[in-house]
């Protein structure tokens, strides 16, 4: 009995230590193993499982359906091609464009689809919630749409294949200044928005740089996303009495904005930048509202460059519609991280994202991409005008 | 200086103008959140979605040809139906079960509406036809849209119908009395189900006819219009005084009213912050609502 009891006594002082013990060794394991062994190992040898995170859902879904479209289109090339030895497996997840549903989208092709690489998202706030955990994982992440500059400053796995806002905010800031020559502008910002934010910043800085003015603060002018009624807000911007209105947001609130601020009698030309370029914009501004508005945008259908065209007819034929700006970004993203994975040697996560960043020169259909030392494509840009009868060309911008 | 006064003013009145139309469309949400509540004291977040069920019935009936004043009966008839099912097969159940339970369906119904809508309709906002021609008054220069007034004149004619259908007729006696006692009112010869039906299909119907106001009102409709405007209804009934009809009409007014002023006057970054703190105050002040009394505790 009293044996009994002592050897109780020893077993719970010592069973707390060995526990702890145990905890650390199993710590220790995990944190040597995983990255070498676990990981690698867990890639598919057969074929090249390529993650796709897309809203294909939610305010901003054409977006997503687009990018999946050109993607898919791609990959029917590739793999006609023959150039890669395996077969690309392409995972779609939608992330509704929400930033949460991005990074679970993220977590669940690492974790439970073993993909080689990502290739995602649209919007930016969404690529900025799903980025960190790629790149803590050491998965390559490259985004063929997202324009803000903090996406790719997450790390060295994060690439673009598109500009940044940076480029986009001077393109429009100069053609605002030198093209339209306006000089009091207005900022209307999505306050829910790292792209709309990161733009107006740039916008602003530069047009003031080029001797314009920006009237009222960043703070005075903002909607979030989902809003409907802007009437109040364009009534305070027709009273500051601009000359120009630069709003870089998506087409769900720009088409009802320009709506309404047309039934007010507020005639000058918006700007705005790729986030307008679908063709729901024109639906919902409807034909009058949307006249002589510009953008900045990585694409035009009616670029008279033969392989665009090419592209343009294939898509036609496809998807039974001309395609916008995300769809030739989806597609030349996927080309480039197919070229990316010919040029990898062996498929690993590392290789694949170095190749990715060795990317020089490549011809796309939405210009020649080469990929910088802060993993930002360098290319060129297009101003659009908006027209009843959709997204008119009107000059190309090289960086 | 006067100059500047003359501005101010006609700024103040359309803004008054703005709030009292977006007011006008939270108020025929708040008052099918009111009486659902009045009824079975049931928090019902699946309102919002009945208000895009309208909408898009409307947007349907519309586009097919039809003209609005009979797409406008048939989307309100239509979102009260849908309500009155949905009563039946997820509310009538569970309806002993407690408040929580009660509460939690009802968010789960919410959200099975808006994803079924996403799924069956698409995701991507359609663009809502007007129905009729928009013209543009101009007082000054206050700007009135032909919009603007149908809304507001539609509010207060469902609000003063509903008012006269609760407080002077039988069924409305009726419906007072599921209220204030369920049991008694059941003794007394009353079906309870039937009026609980009925006020379902009543409070969806209005939600439905602002659905298809704010269709034509902002030109686009899509699945998850419901979830901002049933948040803001919800609480302009709880502002109002929740479970009593004028007070959803003023609650949802004041909370338009004060969304559009904050717009206008101040930082729109702080539209919904300053205006849920004016609400937040305004409950401090009397918790029960503007309208509401201190009430008795039954014995």
């Amino acid at each position: 009995m009293f044996k009994n009891r002592k050897v109780n006594l020893l077993a719970m002082i010592a069973l707390p230590f060995l526990l702890a013990t145990g905890c650390v060794k199993e710590k220790k394991n995990e944190t040597t193993t995983t990255p070498t062994t676990t990981k690698a190992a867990t890639l598919s040898n057969d074929e090249i499982v390529i993650g796709a995170v897309f809203p294909m859902t939610g305010p901003i879904a054409t977006y997503g359906q687009e990018s999946v479209n050109g993607i898919k289109m791609a990959l029917d090339k590739i793999n006609k091609d023959g150039k890669l030895t395996k077969k690309i497996k392409l995972i779609v997840e939608d992330n509704k464009g929400e930033p949460v549903d991005s990074s679970n989208a993220v977590r669940k092709l690492i974790n439970i689809d073993n993909v080689h690489a990502i290739i995602g998202s649209v919007a930016s706030s969404n690529t900025l919630a799903g980025a960190p955990i790629a790149q803590e994982n050491k998965v390559p992440m490259m985004t063929p749409a997202s324009t803000n500059e903090k996406v790719t400053q997450t790390g060295s796995f994060i690439s673009r294949t598109c500009f940044t806002d940076a480029f986009q905010g001077v393109v429009m800031a100069k053609f605002a200044k030198e093209t339209l020559s306006k000089s009091n502008a207005i900022i209307i910002v999505d306050n829910s928005s790292d792209y709309s934010k990161g733009l107006a910043k740039v916008f602003s800085d530069n047009f003031t740089k080029m001797g314009g003015k920006i009237l009222g603060a960043i703070d005075d002018y903002t909607y979030t996303q989902k809003d409907t009624d802007f009437r109040s807000l364009l009534r305070k911007v027709k009273r500051a009495n601009p000359d120009v209105i630069f709003l870089p947001g998506y087409y769900t609130e720009v088409g009802l904005m320009l709506k309404q601020a047309r039934q007010l009698g507020l005639n000058i030309p918006f700007l705005g930048g790729d986030g307008w370029d679908s063709p729901k914009l024109q639906e919902l501004a409807g034909p009058e509202a949307i006249k002589g508005n510009y953008i900045s945008s990585h694409f035009s259908p009616d670029d008279k460059d033969p392989t665009v065209q090419k592209f343009v007819k294939e898509y036609e034929t496809n998807f039974k519609q001309k395609p916008g700006a995300m769809a030739a970004l989806g597609y030349d993203g996927m080309l480039v991280m197919a070229d990316a994975l010919s040029r990898a040697g062996e498929l690993s996560r590392e290789n694949i994202a170095k190749a990715i960043i060795a990317t020089a020169n490549f011809t796309g259909i939405t210009g020649n991409i080469t990929i910088d030392s802060d993993r930002n494509a360098q290319k060129s840009a297009v101003v659009l005008e908006t027209t009843a009868a959709g997204m008119v060309f009107k000059q190309k911008v090289n960086p | 200086m006067s100059e500047n006064l003359t501005y101010f003013f006609y700024d103040l009145i359309q803004y008054l103008v703005n709030g009292i139309t977006q007011g006008s469309i939270y108020a025929l949400i708040a008052l099918g959140y009111t009486m659902v509540y009045g009824i079975i004291k049931l928090i019902n977040f699946a309102h919002g979605e009945f208000y895009m069920i309208g909408a898009f019935i409307g947007f349907y009936c519309i586009t097919s040809g039809m003209p609005l004043w009979m797409a406008f009966p048939i989307a309100m008839a239509g979102s009260g139906l849908i309500a009155v099912l949905v009563e039946r097969v997820v509310y009538r159940p569970i309806r002993y079960a407690g408040r929580i339970p009660a509460l939690i369906t009802a968010l789960g119904t919410s959200l099975f509406f808006q994803y079924l809508g996403q799924g069956v309709l698409g995701a991507d906002p359609k663009a809502y036809p007007t129905g009729f021609e928009d013209k543009t008054y101009m007082f000054g220069e206050v700007m009135i849209t032909k919009t603007q007034i149908i809304i507001f004149l539609v509010t207060m004619i469902l609000m003063v119908f509903l008012y006269w259908l609760v407080n002077h007729t039988k069924t409305g006696k009726a419906m007072r009395a599921t209220s204030f006692d369920k049991n008694a009112a059941e003794l007394m010869g009353i079906n309870t189900n039937k009026i609980i039906s009925f006020t379902f299909f009543v409070g969806a119907s209005l939600a439905g006819a602002a659905g298809v106001l704010v269709g034509m009102y902002y030109n686009t409709a899509e699945p998850m219009m419901g979830l901002i405007p049933g948040l803001k209804a919800f609480i302009a009934a709880v502002l109002g005084g929740i479970g009593i009809i004028p007070g959803a009409v003023i609650g949802g007014l004041v909370l338009g009213v004060a969304e559009n002023l904050v717009v206008g006057f101040w930082v729109s970054t702080y539209r919904d912050a300053i205006a849920f703190a004016i609400l937040i105050l305004i409950l401090l002040i009397k918790p029960s609502g503007i309208l509401g009394k201190n009430r008795k505790e039954k014995v």
